[in-house]
């Protein structure tokens, strides 16, 4: 392997995003997004369905056509920068009865740094193995994938990312239809990224765990709504203003998270208290 | 025995026997890609619209010279690939609605101009119309040898770029994430799938040219899991289908080439379908026996 040198300016955010505007047809799909991801955040995009969320990220990528502005990866062009982002895209995207092992999916993630007809070798396979290990997958190397669970398909296209050791992640809603144990294992794994300095953006649609996994969200709606660090963005009026009158439940679900939050200091106290004094009354 | 010694020592049987086998072999590797990519009746199009190629490069020659014929239907087809391709990209019609469209319009023409030749009354009557549905019996040894060449081209490509075909027919979008091309990818598979088509014409015909893409990749499907096995699988079944049709037709005279080999890959595809391991309705069915008698044991 020969890793492209990174170019890493400190001043550039790892992903910043100028005037962006995205159209399919003649409708905007993206409009006028002005939006920069820090360094190192657990990034969520957040928002309704045809919101553009997914496009959003495929905008970042070069996949969609863009009407007007810019992608900049670390101050310059994707195009330059690709070997810094990798990309999970949605794991219904593809056909799972592709005659392949999981290995052999992971394996793909180093196609890049492999470029033009240079077929992947020891090296490539160690190291696909190694990131199928840090999803837990290890033992499903030489499984077809069409065998494996959801959760299992989600976790080997984790783990193809992995293989392209990037700086950057880009997922397509990695948690969606996922097992518990596969949920758990994502979390773990954005968790170590983080530590490793990397930068995570997710698209997510469960407001109910956003707020547990994340800790930087955009919220969106074919406009960026708001930006920023979990606390001061994740509030019921920019999710009011992010999914209109209609999504009550959504503003609910809020509503229960900001009460939680703002009374989890002082009730857990008491409880913990309460509960010590009903130990205590127990024992006696 | 003696039909092999025949067939071992006979010019003409050697000639149809070999041109099948090598025409089974590349179509049916190449057919791997155009079925994983679901695009299993893009080979329908490229042979139905080579024919009206095939009419034009004659009348501007005049002459049938094997090769001519050969690049006027591969210009032909490619044309048609691409004008479906754009249909898709620029209209709202779906790949299905392409496909339709152009090859029955290349098609059209195609009859139109070869009903004009015949009709033109040349004094060899141009025997193009044996492009329709091939004529195997017809191979000489200098067809054979420019098949080969052909075809080992198109599998040379193939070679070289397995890696760059297979993420692009499992997941295009990824590929395009990191760096490689996939508009350039694609022209390049379907200009592949053009040559094992061309070279499919004078045995098969443009008829019956699609079913030895689509037959050997469906029937290689069933009995593995992995790309470079069911490519090569595939490769032999359709050079398995090429020998068994020559060798049948061969053993009664009123029965052509092209069609028995078409059927013999019929065979092939129903028995794999059937048989193989994992994935074969007969297993199906026996596990599904073995279930219901577990679950009445239980009760």
């Amino acid at each position: 392997m020969h890793p492209v040198p990174p170019i890493l300016p400190a001043s550039a955010a790892p992903i910043e995003i100028n005037d962006l505007t995205v159209a399919y047809r003649d409708a905007p799909v993206l409009q006028d997004i002005d939006l920069t991801i820090p360094e190192g955040k657990l990034a969520a995009i957040i928002g309704p369905n045809g919101a553009g969320k997914s496009t959003l990220i495929k905008a970042i990528l070069g996949l969609v056509p863009i009407v007007a502005g810019s992608v900049r990866i670390y101050g310059r062009p994707y195009a330059e920068q690709r070997r810094l982002v990798g990309y999970v895209p949605q794991r219904s995207s593809v056909d799972w009865d592709f005659p392949t092992t999981a290995l052999d999916v992971v394996m793909m993630g180093t196609y890049g740094r492999l470029g033009w007809i240079r077929r992947p070798g020891k090296t490539e396979r160690d190291f696909a193995m190694h990131c199928l290990d840090r999803v837990g997958m290890a033992r499903y190397a030489d499984r077809q994938i069409g065998q494996l669970s959801g959760g299992q398909q989600q976790r080997v296209f984790l783990a193809r990312a992995l293989a392209q050791d990037a700086r950057i992640y880009l997922m397509d809603e990695p948690f969606n239809g996922v097992d518990a144990v596969t949920e758990r294992a994502i979390v773990t794994l954005l968790q170590a990224l983080q530590q490793q300095g990397k930068t995570v953006v997710c698209v997510h649609h469960d407001l109910d765990s956003a707020p547990e996994y994340f800790d930087w969200v955009a919220l969106l709606n074919v406009r960026l709504v708001a930006s920023g660090p979990l606390d001061a963005t994740f509030t019921a009026d920019n999710l009011h203003r992010t999914y209109g009158g209609a999504l009550k439940a959504a503003i609910e679900h809020l509503r229960r998270f900001e009460h939680e939050r703002d009374r989890l200091p002082t009730d857990a106290a008491m409880e913990t208290a309460g509960l010590r004094a009903d130990r205590d009354a127990n024992n006696s | 025995m003696e039909l092999l010694r025949d067939w071992l020592f006979d010019y003409t049987l050697r000639n149809v026997a070999l041109g099948s086998a090598l025409l089974g072999v590349v179509s049916g590797a190449l057919g791997c890609f155009a079925v994983l990519r679901r695009q299993g009746l893009l080979g329908d199009v490229l042979a139905h619209a080579a024919l009206p190629g095939i009419c034009i490069a004659y009348l501007l020659t005049n002459a049938k010279t094997p090769i001519v014929l050969l690049l006027g239907a591969a210009a032909a087809g490619w044309v048609a690939a691409l004008l479906m391709m754009q249909i898709v990209r620029h209209t709202r019609i779906g790949e299905d609605g392409a496909l339709g469209i152009v090859l029955s319009t290349f098609f059209a023409f195609g009859i139109v101009l070869l009903t004009f030749i015949t009709k033109r009354g040349d004094a060899d009557h141009s025997g193009l119309d044996a492009f329709l549905f091939g004529q195997a019996a017809a191979l000489v040894e200098e067809d054979v040898v420019t098949m080969a060449v052909l075809g080992g081209f198109a599998l040379l490509a193939v070679a070289l770029f397995y890696k760059e075909f297979k993420l692009l027919a499992f997941d295009a979008p990824f590929a395009a994430s990191l760096g490689f091309d996939t508009n350039a990818l694609g022209v390049l598979l379907t200009s592949l799938i053009v040559i094992a088509v061309v070279i499919g014409l004078q045995t098969v015909g443009v008829v019956l040219m699609a079913a030895l893409l689509v037959g050997p990749a469906v029937a290689a499907r069933q009995w593995t899991s992995r790309l470079s096995a069911m490519i090569v699988l595939s490769a032999l079944f359709g050079a398995l289908a090429g020998l068994i049709g020559t060798l049948i037709s061969v053993s009664d005279e009123s029965l052509p080439t092209g069609p028995m080999i078409i059927l013999s890959l019929t065979g092939i595809v129903l028995l794999s379908l059937c048989l193989a391991p994992e994935r074969g309705l007969v297993w199906d069915a026996m596990r599904r026996a073995l279930q219901r008698r577990m679950i009445k044991a239980e009760d």
